[in-house]
């Protein structure tokens, strides 16, 4: 347990966020419009749904050192292209499973659903997520993998557009 | 593609006054992104989204023949057009910017940690660049918008936006999901500081949208579907059936006279009842009778008394298609439901606001007396309850607006008619705000001599032998409790979202704000849109206000609507995605994922309809064999944003 805290103690995790514009992205515009003030360790890319994010974009902002990866994006019964949201539950869901194969905790990838309007919600996840993040420790991923671009190729070996 | 060596980047640091420079170091994050891959040039300034900082971009295009541009200052959401729209004017592709989100989502929410907020600059900053050196040039979107609107509710709000687009010479469906166009202001009787008769100012406007040659009323309708986007919408409206033959009906009312079903009257709030047959009020446009067939006992007495044999019992609902450029909601509210407040619902002489408005109006239940609904005795004291279900955490937490107002009018017109009443007003604030509020509130303390207590009411009680009222509440004036024996108390209840909000909410893809109405697409500039294009939202459907604000927001959501269809046209962003045919092995898995059925199968490849096509991305992610790219977003810029904020990790 000392171990532990020590290997912690000023351990700061870096959230990756992947967002949809018109919910979570706009909500975290809000929650900096009404100048909410969350813990400084998310940084976010933005995509239309989050029903554009392949699993495999989670996976690198793991293998490339996030110790935790934030998908976030409109409630259930919201969602702007009617359906994206619940087909993003089911990739997260099980993503989740595997990664817990590769000896991953499943607190590293989280799911949530943050509305335009929900500033504060957003600011509460981050509080929480940090601590979570901050109990389970660094990504065990992080420095273990030779830092450089890997070009993305298809299945046909051809760089990817 | 361009070829990587062809890359020039130009990025810009906004100050953005001191709401960036006031928390991280400017020139620093400038200096860092000078250093950064493909970056030609790097400077800071004080507003990026100003003339000269437009000027400027469009200058340094042409000295530094820069072909992308980053921008780290406000939200895209906010000045992404602004930019793309300046890059443009120098000839650059819009599409080959990328703003950097370093205000709302750094500065503004980290203001007391500079070196974290500056860290994450940083980082933001190298994402921005990695995605701008693999953006492509996309070619704009143009697709035509109808002449035509579909309008969702025929309030004064409804009413006010359908006559001014039917002026202009624009076809509007107006679809009204009550038995008459009017809304909740033919239900008051007066309207405050002018004392206007509502109904007289409205119906005219209502007689306006009946007869105008412009204005398709669907009365009694519901919308059942839309689909489309805008400029391009397809709605399904359903006619309900009335049982009443609308060309034959002529209103004379000698159905209702032999009706035997009474039921309790929604339009009267339970004070007066109705037949099964019936008609909303005696200004109904359309003036046409309707039989509620959940209470009717199918006696068929109306049948035999109406002359010109307008009664059809078999009538069935009518759907009908239309096609529109662009659609407003003014869909409106509730009043509050205070049942368990004060006594309402419990104690007779406890009624809500808007039933006092039915007793005043000349064609209510009491024939615009205020009575004690015990004895119909008119009331020698009254007091007048502020905030109920308004500004209280435990039911809504914002101020309805309108209640301090029309609480104040109807204390003055019970003085009015009775002078020697005792009114009271306990209030925690008073709200006047309006062109010529303040002035009757003076003189509704001073000439009318009601009186205005500050403090909260704790209890109501009940003589149950008088049917007496005993409040019991605080007065922060005198330092003390108060009891007041009153014989009428009135509740001034709130404005909350309709129940169907949510229904209406789905229908047409718009989200709402945190107090349960419609979201505007910004509070301040953009008060009238929504957040899906070509959908607008105007009266309390957006949030509570009164009838001049509503009529405001009317006009101006109308006046968004016109300017997309005179136009004709409108530029639609073109993040369509695409199929590689080469790549694709016909699985099918995009198709049956495509919320839009914008993909069909052709030569056993999938190919995706670009006008059909919104741009969820859904279909890229799914392809097993990564055939499908969407523009702007590819899985290459995604990867390259990823790798660029771990970079330092």
């Amino acid at each position: 347990m000392k171990d532990s805290k020590e290997k912690n103690a000023g351990f700061e995790p870096y959230v990756l966020g992947l967002v949809c514009n018109w919910c979570t992205y706009a909500g975290a515009d809000m929650a900096g419009t009404s100048r909410i003030q969350y813990p400084p360790n998310l940084r976010l890319v933005r995509v239309m749904c989050t029903s554009r994010l392949d699993p495999t974009f989670v996976i690198r902002g793991l293998e490339l050192g996030a110790d935790g990866v934030l998908v976030s994006g409109c409630h259930p019964g919201d969602c702007h292209y009617v359906n994206g949201n619940y087909k993003t539950e089911r990739r997260m869901y099980l993503l989740r499973e595997l990664i817990q194969q590769a000896g991953l905790e499943p607190e590293r990838i989280r799911l949530e659903w943050i509305s335009a309007s929900e500033g504060s919600k957003l600011a509460e996840v981050m509080k929480d997520y940090v601590n979570v993040l901050k109990k389970i420790g660094p990504n065990p991923l992080r420095n273990s993998r030779e830092k450089h671009h890997v070009d993305e190729k298809d299945l046909f070996g051809k760089e990817l557009k | 593609m361009t070829n990587d060596s062809d890359l020039r980047i130009g990025v810009y640091v906004c100050h953005c006054g001191t709401n960036i420079a006031g928390v991280i170091n400017v020139k620093e994050l400038a200096e860092y992104s000078s250093k950064l891959p493909y970056v030609v040039i790097a400077k800071d300034y004080r507003f990026m989204c100003s003339d000269p900082g437009q000027e400027m971009l469009k200058n340094d295009i042409k000295e530094y023949r820069l072909n992308r541009v980053v921008v780290a200052a406000c939200s895209p959401l906010m000045h992404e057009p602004t930019f793309r729209n300046a890059i443009r004017g120098a000839g650059v592709n819009p599409y080959l910017f990328e703003q950097a989100n370093i205000r709302e989502h750094d500065t503004w929410c980290h203001m007391h940690e500079p070196e974290k907020a500056m860290q994450i600059a940083k980082d933001l900053m190298r994402s921005a660049v990695a995605k701008a050196s693999k953006m492509e040039p996309l070619e704009i979107v143009e697709v035509p918008v109808k002449r035509s609107a579909l309008i969702v509710g025929g309030g004064i709000a409804g009413i006010s936006a359908a006559l001014d687009l039917a002026d202009a010479g624009f076809e509007v469906h107006l679809v009204e999901k009550d038995t008459t166009i009017g809304g909740r202001m033919i239900q008051l009787d007066k309207t405050f500081p002018t004392m206007d008769c509502s109904a007289c100012i409205l119906t005219p406007k209502m007689t306006g949208v009946g007869r105008h040659p412009n204005i398709k009323l669907y009365a009694y309708s519901e919308v059942k579907s839309i689909e489309g986007y805008i400029g391009n919408f397809r709605a399904k409206i359903v006619r309900k059936p009335r049982y009443v033959i609308e060309s034959k009906c002529n209103g004379c009312g000698k159905c209702e006279e032999v009706c035997p079903v009474y039921v309790p009257n929604e339009f009267e709030l339970g004070l007066k009842p109705r037949r099964a047959i019936y008609i909303a009020f005696p200004q109904g446009v359309p003036n046409k009778y309707t039989i509620d067939m959940d209470k009717c006992m199918k006696c068929k007495l109306c049948v035999k008394a109406c002359e010109p044999e307008a009664i059809d019992f078999n009538q069935q609902p009518v759907e009908e298609e239309i096609e529109v450029g662009t659609i407003i909601t003014a869909t409106g509210f509730d009043p509050y439901d205070p049942t368990g407040d004060y006594g309402f619902g419990t104690y007779e002489n406890v009624v809500t606001g808007l039933q006092v408005e039915r007793m005043l109006s000349a064609f209510g239940p009491t024939g615009g007396e205020v009575v004690r609904p015990s004895d119909l005795k008119v009331p020698k004291s009254v007091v007048f309850i502020q905030c109920v279900g308004s500004r209280n955490f435990r039911k809504n937490s914002y101020c309805s607006r309108v209640c301090c107002m029309y609480a104040m009018k109807h204390a003055r017109q019970l003085k009015e008619h009775h002078p020697e009443t005792d009114a009271y007003v306990l209030y925690m604030d008073v709200r006047a705000f309006g062109k010529g509020y303040e002035e009757f509130y003076e003189r509704a303390q001073r000439e009318y001599g009601i009186n205005y207590v500050r403090g909260r009411a704790a209890e109501v009680l009940e003589d149950p032998v008088t049917r007496n009222l005993i409040v019991r509440a605080e007065s922060t004036e005198l330092g003390r409790p108060i009891e007041l024996d009153v014989d009428l108390v009135v509740l001034s209840v709130g404005l909350v979202p309709r129940k169907d909000v949510e229904e209406v909410q789905h229908l047409l893809k718009i989200s709402r704000s945190a107090d349960g109405f419609y979201l505007e697409a910004h509070p301040k500039l953009r008060p009238v849109d929504t957040l899906t294009d070509g959908v607008f939202v105007a009266g309390v459907a957006q949030g509570p206000k009164d009838i001049p604000d509503a009529v405001a927001q009317a006009k101006a959501a109308a006046s968004g609507a016109a300017s997309l269809m005179s136009r004709g046209k409108v530029e639609v962003e073109p993040f369509y995605s695409v199929v590689d045919a080469d790549k694709c092995s016909g699985c099918l898995s995009c198709i049956a994922m495509c919320p839009y059925g914008a993909i069909s199968i052709q030569d056993g490849k999938a190919k995706i309809n670009s006008v059909l096509c919104k741009g969820c991305g859904c279909c890229v992610a799914t392809c097993p064999s990564g055939s499908i790219t969407q523009n702007q977003f590819k899985d290459s810029q995604i990867f390259a944003q990823i790798e660029a904020l771990l970079a330092e990790r």
